[in-house]
């Protein structure tokens, strides 16, 4: 059985600052086999950015912010890579998409330079007419016309929806065996987020890349993901096949953002309780096919 | 039917940037009966905080007219008009004081308006927090210290202040989380009950809409290019737009996604 690409352990994390130490992770524990699409849900302030920026490293370099717990990445101990090998992974072996394309797009550049900028990190010194004949192809495959106007152009010249297809294409320049999305689309327009978020799941599949994809929005998470986890407040609460979860969610938290969720088919608004004792509730896990002995 | 309370007629606004006009609202007409909740629904740029803002008398229509209880609306405000059509945006903070506290912002809109007597208006604040489901008590602490639902619903009280009796509501809920998102649209549609009033509802996310409002108008690029109630906008979309907008919410349920596959097929 091969090792999972990422696999988080027991992954804590507290803030000092000046009234004392905020604990904000709790112990979590994931983890994302090689080309899976992993969700990462739950409501604003839960931890999902944190987990983000830890397996990047960047919470690490923080002063102030206490991490512990074991990281794995295709098997190796992240925590015991020397700096400039675990610096050497980002925008190559993982890398990340944000939430807002126009803003973590660098206003200064073309898309093309940023692009070459990119690739020369999985391939040093690589000449501009490599970099701009693979930059085509893969704005051509997240569906840019013209790709050569759009290498040529600054990204304020690009709507939003463009530039968000254009980070996609970028975060897999370097065939990353992870891509985090961090809210990938949120501040999109909902029929560009949904033609987009169905893109993104078709190039992710051909080029085989696992991604952990986080979200506050259930339904983006259903049409999303293969596996799902619900954080609350730093700690896994839920985990299963997405099916699963969706269809019999077990933790009375999952139950409360499934009710709360409006519908389009109508019925009203319950009214949902923000807080409940309930919520801390133990986790509920749902048995994976490979778990439930099926395993391929 | 009786008089609507508001009722846009070829309502238009053209603004001219580096040279050039762009129509953010084209020639809309819309009456909005009283205690109806009337939801503007597009994505961005369609013109519906613009919209917002003639009705408020923020911004003047280029073209067109807005009527209230029966009259043209002048554009300038009296008080009375101010008073009686109020707004409630997507994110509160901004338009609380940061260095006030909730009382005191709450005590400013009664003072602005002049209700009450000065030893009235602290009890009245007390009072209205608690319509809104704050404790009275919160009217002590700095915006701050709330968090998003209690800020929004600091900003509906405020709303409230003054016997308000059409609140427009731009994204009221947008930038809150589910459950918090539910407790609000709760709160909404009883105060909208208790008090008899009517809401401009404007939103992008089309499943709220669904269950909070009674008709929903659909704006694409400034122009209205459906109103229906809202049982049948959803039902029977008659717009490729509508259709396109409803296709693209993101659902949870087996029923959303058969009702979703019937309206793409519809489509097709
Ligand atoms: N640099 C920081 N210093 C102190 N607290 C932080 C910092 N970054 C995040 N937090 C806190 O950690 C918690 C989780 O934040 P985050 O991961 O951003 O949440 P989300 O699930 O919305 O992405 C929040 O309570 C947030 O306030
Ligand atoms: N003050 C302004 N000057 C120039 N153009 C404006 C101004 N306000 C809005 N617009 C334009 O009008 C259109 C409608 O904007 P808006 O009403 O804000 O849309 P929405 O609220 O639906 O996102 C957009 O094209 C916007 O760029
Ligand atoms: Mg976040
Ligand atoms: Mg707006």
């Amino acid at each position: 059985m091969t090792d999972p690409v990422l696999a988080l352990h027991d992954l804590r994390l507290a803030f000092k600052g000046f009234t004392g130490t905020t604990e904000v992770l709790h112990g979590l524990s994931l983890s994302i086999d090689r080309g899976e699409r992993v969700a990462l849900v739950g409501e604003s302030g839960s931890g999902k950015s944190v987990t983000a920026r830890i397996v990047l490293g960047l919470i690490q370099e923080m002063r102030g912010a206490k991490v512990s717990g074991r990281l794995r990445f295709q098997g190796q101990d992240l925590d015991r890579l020397p700096k400039r090998a675990r610096h050497g992974l980002r925008g190559t072996a993982m890398s990340m998409i944000f939430q807002d394309p126009t803003s973590s797009l660098n206003p200064a550049y073309r898309i093309g330079t940023q692009f070459r900028e990119v690739l020369a990190r999985g391939t040093p010194g690589i000449t501009a007419e490599a970099a701009t004949a693979r930059a085509t192809a893969l704005l051509d495959e997240v569906a840019i016309p013209q790709p050569d106007r759009v290498l040529a152009a600054y990204p304020f010249q690009l709507s939003g929806g463009m530039n968000q297809r254009v980070m996609i294409a970028m975060a897999l320049a370097n065939e990353p065996a992870l891509l985090i999305a961090d809210e990938p689309g949120t501040a999109l327009d909902v029929t560009v987020q949904a033609q987009t978020l169905r893109l993104m799941r078709r190039v992710v599949e051909q080029h085989g890349t696992a991604v952990l994809f986080i979200s506050h929005n259930l339904g983006v998470v259903r049409e999303f993901a293969d596996r799902t986890y619900v954080i609350y407040r730093g700690r896994i609460v839920e985990h299963g096949p997405t099916e699963a979860v969706f269809h019999t969610p077990g933790h009375p938290y999952t139950r409360a953002l499934m009710a709360a969720q409006p519908r389009i088919t109508g019925g009203g608004v319950p009214e949902i309780a923000e807080r409940d004792a309930q919520y801390g509730d133990p986790m509920v896990v749902h048995p994976t096919g490979a778990a439930a002995g099926a395993g391929a | 039917m009786t008089a609507p309370l508001l009722a846009l007629q070829n309502l238009s606004k053209t603004f001219r940037s580096h040279g050039h006009a762009v129509h953010a609202v084209q020639d809309v007409s819309i009456d909005v009966a009283a205690g109806e909740c009337l939801a503007i629904v597009g994505e961005s740029g369609s013109g519906k905080s613009t919209l917002a803002n003639m009705v408020l008398g923020i911004l003047a229509p280029s073209a067109g007219e807005i009527r209230y209880d029966g009259q043209a609306l002048p554009a300038r405000r009296t008080l009375a008009h101010r008073r009686a059509l109020q707004l409630v945006q997507q994110n509160p903070l901004s338009a609380l004081n940061p260095k006030r506290s909730i009382g005191a912002s709450l005590r400013l809109a009664f003072d602005v308006h002049r209700i009450g007597d000065r030893a009235g208006r602290t009890a009245r604040v007390g009072a209205l927090l608690e319509d809104v489901g704050l404790p009275a008590d919160f009217a002590q602490r700095p915006p701050a210290a709330l968090s998003g639902g209690q800020r929004q619903r600091v900003a509906i009280a405020r709303a409230l202040a003054c016997d308000s009796r059409l609140l427009v509501l731009d994204e009221p809920t947008s930038a809150l989380d589910v459950l918090v998102q539910s407790r609000i649209l709760r709160l909404l549609a009883d105060l909208r009950a208790e008090h008899g009033l009517t809401y401009l509802f404007i939103s992008h996310d089309l499943a709220v809409v669904r269950n909070i409002a009674d008709r929903v108008a659909v704006f694409e690029k400034g122009r209205m290019v459906e109103l229906a109630p809202t049982d049948r906008l959803f039902t029977a979309p008659e717009h490729p737009y509508t259709r396109r907008l409803i296709s693209a919410v993101p659902v949870i349920t087996e029923d959303e996604i058969t009702m979703r596959d019937q309206l793409a097929h519809g489509a097709a």
